[in-house]
């Protein structure tokens, strides 16, 4: 299969056909538009909630624009509930889930690609069959685990369960598979080892591959929810998303435009990483949906 | 696929090349072994014990309790009301969305040129927002008294329900805020794949005097078969096993109208009860499983 650099070539050229009916009418443009305002319309709402006060959140009918723009919704969250703590665990966290996965999914990748050893298939298959298996299913052996490692509430027990994953091998797999063999043979022929050609050779092809993955991964660790919820047991530990849910529900419930401040927090960041890397971020899924 | 390849380390004994792949495989699979493989196989086995969180330091009270677990599990009612929840959810979640997402993919491949990347901004973003943030702004969208939703709906003079409140609209509501929340990543699977369609087909189909509906139906749907199918796939393995969406916004209720097989999991979980959990996480892969095989028959393409 060596979809990855034909996908890579296609997505940079002007899509088939489309300049050919030149437009496709305006009424494409208004069902967008209106699909548009649905999606993103919850999001201004939400920017705009977070800087009301409470009281103007409560009223009925409901307003858009802030009657008395405020920012003590932020300020608040700084100083009462140690904002820049949760950022931190988050920021962490995701950052070493997503070295984890970016160097050992690529060396695995690379030994599937381009090297030939027993066992291989079974390997593969094993490892993909694994996106099948629901995550509840080893949630909770996880959990034994990790409280019996005494690494509950500590960022280790957030972390060491996400270093890997099979989909990071899927994708490394198929990219390094696109490189060529004759330029890893002449490596070979000059004496170069596998590792040295691995790291200086083969990752730095891999631009567009390791920045989907980091992306992608750097986004589902950032965003996700249930474990830290579960692991994280003090205020110390939180990650964005915990604190959030947990105050939600807690005594902060009544605060909503506290929330709605917490929440615009929880999704700048990755907003900022997707616009910048939004075209890796859109080739990467292609890559590996398209065969 | 095509993976084996022909013995490309040139000179070097087979042996020697086993060695250098296994070191590249082995911190993967030591990290895989230990919190991904070992842990599937302990549930295995755990789904078949009375494991309780009381006994995770004293492994000898544990019993094996053959199928008990999966039969307690599968007369319970919560499991029944679970399951129905989960079937409607999937049935028409993953066709919705899928229908939604394809619309959106059609239209900015065919009429869009400018702004192209507003709109795939715009689409994406509820994608990779966090499932806590989202909960924070539908729970106040879509309330009953203060919801802006019934706001606007009180603008045309109409009573709205509690959305979320109301256990005859609840599971809806959560359907259509997972369409909402998916239909992004679904549109950028299908752009790609219409991307791949030669331009050219259409023309001679416009030649020919086929309509725009005749073209979708006679081209555009017959060649995105492969990446329709990766479509089903992919958002039903994510659906059957919907559970942050439920918890976060509705846990579960009310009366358990939005009660999803893997929040029941996640419930026997937290009561302690493990040897339950385990069992409904596997009820669950086994229904990911069936609807994998089943939408493989679906988009088969005829030979």
């Amino acid at each position: 299969m060596s979809s990855v650099a034909a996908t890579r070539e296609k997505s940079s050229a002007p899509p088939a056909g489309t300049s050919a009916r030149g437009g496709g009418g305006w009424w494409i443009y208004v069902l967008l538009v209106i699909g548009l305002i649905l999606l993103v319309g919850p999001f201004i709402w939400m920017v705009l909630g977070s800087i009301k006060t409470t009281g103007e959140l409560r009223q009925v009918p409901p307003t858009w624009l802030p009657e008395n723009p405020t920012l003590a919704n932020y300020g608040e969250l700084l100083d009462r509930l140690s904002f820049a703590r949760f950022f931190f665990n988050s920021a962490v966290v995701a950052t070493l889930v997503t070295a984890g996965n970016v160097v050992f999914c690529s060396m695995l990748g690379y030994a599937l690609a381009k090297l030939s050893f027993p066992g291989k298939r079974v390997l593969f298959a094993l490892v993909l069959g694994t996106l099948m298996v629901p995550s509840i299913v080893t949630f909770m052996p996880l959990f034994v685990l990790v409280a019996n490692l005494g690494l509950v509430n500590t960022h280790a027990g957030l972390v060491l369960p996400f270093l890997v994953g099979a989909f990071g091998v899927f994708l490394m797999r198929q990219f390094i598979g696109g490189i060529p063999d004759e330029l890893l043979d002449a490596a070979r022929v000059d004496g170069a080892g596998e590792h040295y050609i691995f790291w200086r050779i083969v990752m730095p092809l891999c631009g567009p591959a390791i920045a989907t993955l980091t992306i992608l991964t750097f986004l589902g660790s950032w965003n996700s929810f249930l474990w830290p919820l579960v692991v994280a047991t003090s205020e110390q530990m939180y990650t964005l998303p915990v604190a959030i849910a947990l105050f939600a529900t807690g005594q902060q419930e009544t605060n909503i435009a506290l929330l709605m401040a917490g929440s615009v927090v929880v999704i700048v960041p990755v907003l900022i990483v997707f616009i910048l890397l939004q075209r890796f971020f859109t080739q990467g899924i292609a890559m590996t949906g398209i065969k | 696929m095509d993976a084996d390849r022909p013995a490309s380390m040139a000179g070097r004994s087979p042996l020697r090349e086993t060695l250098v792949a296994w070191s590249f495989a082995l911190p993967f699979l030591l990290l895989f072994v230990v919190f991904m493989a070992g842990p599937i196989a302990a549930a295995l086995v755990t789904s078949f014990t009375d494991l309780r969180v009381t006994d995770i330091r004293n492994p000898f009270s544990v019993n094996f309790v053959a199928l008990e677990n999966y039969l307690d599990v599968l007369g319970d009612e919560r499991f029944q009301k679970a399951a129905a929840n989960t079937t409607v959810f999937v049935v028409v979640g993953v066709p919705l969305t899928m229908a939604l997402g394809l619309a959106a993919a059609v239209g900015l491949n065919q009429g869009v040129v400018r702004f192209r990347t507003i709109f795939r901004v715009g689409f994406y973003l509820p994608v990779v927002t966090s499932i806590v943030a989202i909960a924070v702004v539908w729970r106040l969208l879509l309330g009953a008294e203060v919801g802006l939703v019934n706001g606007i709906l009180a603008g045309f003079g109409v009573d709205g329900p509690g959305w979320l409140s109301d256990e005859r609209y609840a599971l809806w509501s959560i359907i259509a805020m997972a369409a909402w929340r998916n239909l992004g990543f679904l549109m950028v699977i299908f752009l790609a794949g219409l991307q791949t369609i030669p331009g050219d087909l259409y023309e001679a189909a416009e030649v020919d005097g086929a309509n725009r509906w005749q073209r979708f139906r006679g081209i555009t749907l017959p060649l995105m078969r492969p990446t329709l199918l990766f479509g089903a796939v992919i958002t039903g393995i994510g659906y059957v096993q919907f559970l942050e969406e439920v918890y976060v916004m509705t846990e579960g209720g009310p009366l358990n109208s939005t009660l999803s097989l893997a929040l029941y999991a996640y419930d026997q979980f937290s009561f302690g009860n493990y040897g339950y959990t385990a069992a409904i996480a596997f009820i669950l892969f086994v229904a990911i499983a069936l609807l994998t095989i089943v939408q493989f028959r679906l988009f088969r393409t005829e030979t």
